[in-house]
């Protein structure tokens, strides 16, 4: 069985949206994607990383968002992680335009295109402690 | 993000290029808002065709200038959206009240 790892870290500031979304999306070029798969992926991390700024360490720019990917074979897994104020009601921040901050013209679409763009998306979060959210993801494409 | 503004009788269009993300947004609302506080402009179209990424954070964006317009009883309308942008704008359902053009002529027309 093939399998390859990778790590990053960087701080929560704005910036390192499209670092993180590319950093990925060159990770998984390995797996031969099609256009659309990268996409796929450049967008669900884009939102993750996003949420993690934003919510997670409320702009504040000197949080840590981790983010790590595993190949198994055809399998993409992405894990996206900070160490922020978490989230109360992860049901309901999951629920289509649901924003806890309506003041910053958010959808409140974040989680659904996680949810629509990936296989499979797992979210644990702890009050004060931080989210984790890991991310799957089976490529089609052949190698 | 790069933006262009042109004004056309009485409607702002506003050709974005580049990636639509949260940090973009910020400059994005802003510039465009600037535009049609200034020109005190309410109808606005917004040419997706350069954007070669977007978020839903672009979402909020457009969302957000139609109810800014619509409370001027103004209108938005976007066009040239390339697919893969489309796809996260049709998740929010935000087509049954903000209308998709596929060229710019088009949606001069009919706002």
């Amino acid at each position: 069985m093939y399998d390859n790892m990778m790590r990053v870290e960087f701080l929560s500031k704005s910036e390192n949206e499209s670092f993180a979304r590319v950093a990925v999306a060159a990770f998984v070029s390995q797996l031969d994607p099609t256009i659309e798969e990268l996409t796929d992926i450049k967008t669900a991390v884009s939102e993750a990383v996003t949420n993690s700024i934003i919510h997670g360490y409320e702009n504040s720019k000197e949080g840590i968002v981790k983010i790590e990917a595993h190949i198994k074979d055809k399998e993409l897994t992405v894990i996206i992680e900070d160490q922020g104020t978490g989230i109360d009601n992860i049901e309901l921040a999951m629920q289509p335009l649901y924003t806890s901050r309506p003041d910053l013209e958010r959808s409140g679409m974040g989680f659904t295109v996680m949810d629509t763009f990936m296989d499979n998306l797992t979210v644990e979060s702890e009050k004060n402690k931080g989210t984790r959210l890991i991310m799957k993801k089976v490529f089609r494409s052949l190698s | 993000m790069y933006l262009e503004f042109e004004n056309k009788d009485d409607k702002l269009i506003v050709y974005m290029s580049g990636e639509l993300d949260h940090h973009s947004a910020e400059e994005v609302r802003n510039k465009i808002d600037d535009r049609l506080d200034r020109d005190n402009i309410v109808k606005l179209i917004m040419d997706f065709s350069s954007v070669t990424f977007m978020d839903s954070s672009g979402i909020g964006v457009v969302i957000g200038r139609y109810k800014k317009l619509n409370l001027k009883k103004g209108c938005i309308c976007i066009a040239k959206v390339r697919n893969s942008v489309k796809r996260v704008f049709e998740l929010s359902g935000m087509f049954k009240i903000i209308k998709l053009y596929d060229n710019i002529d088009e949606a001069v027309e009919n706002i």
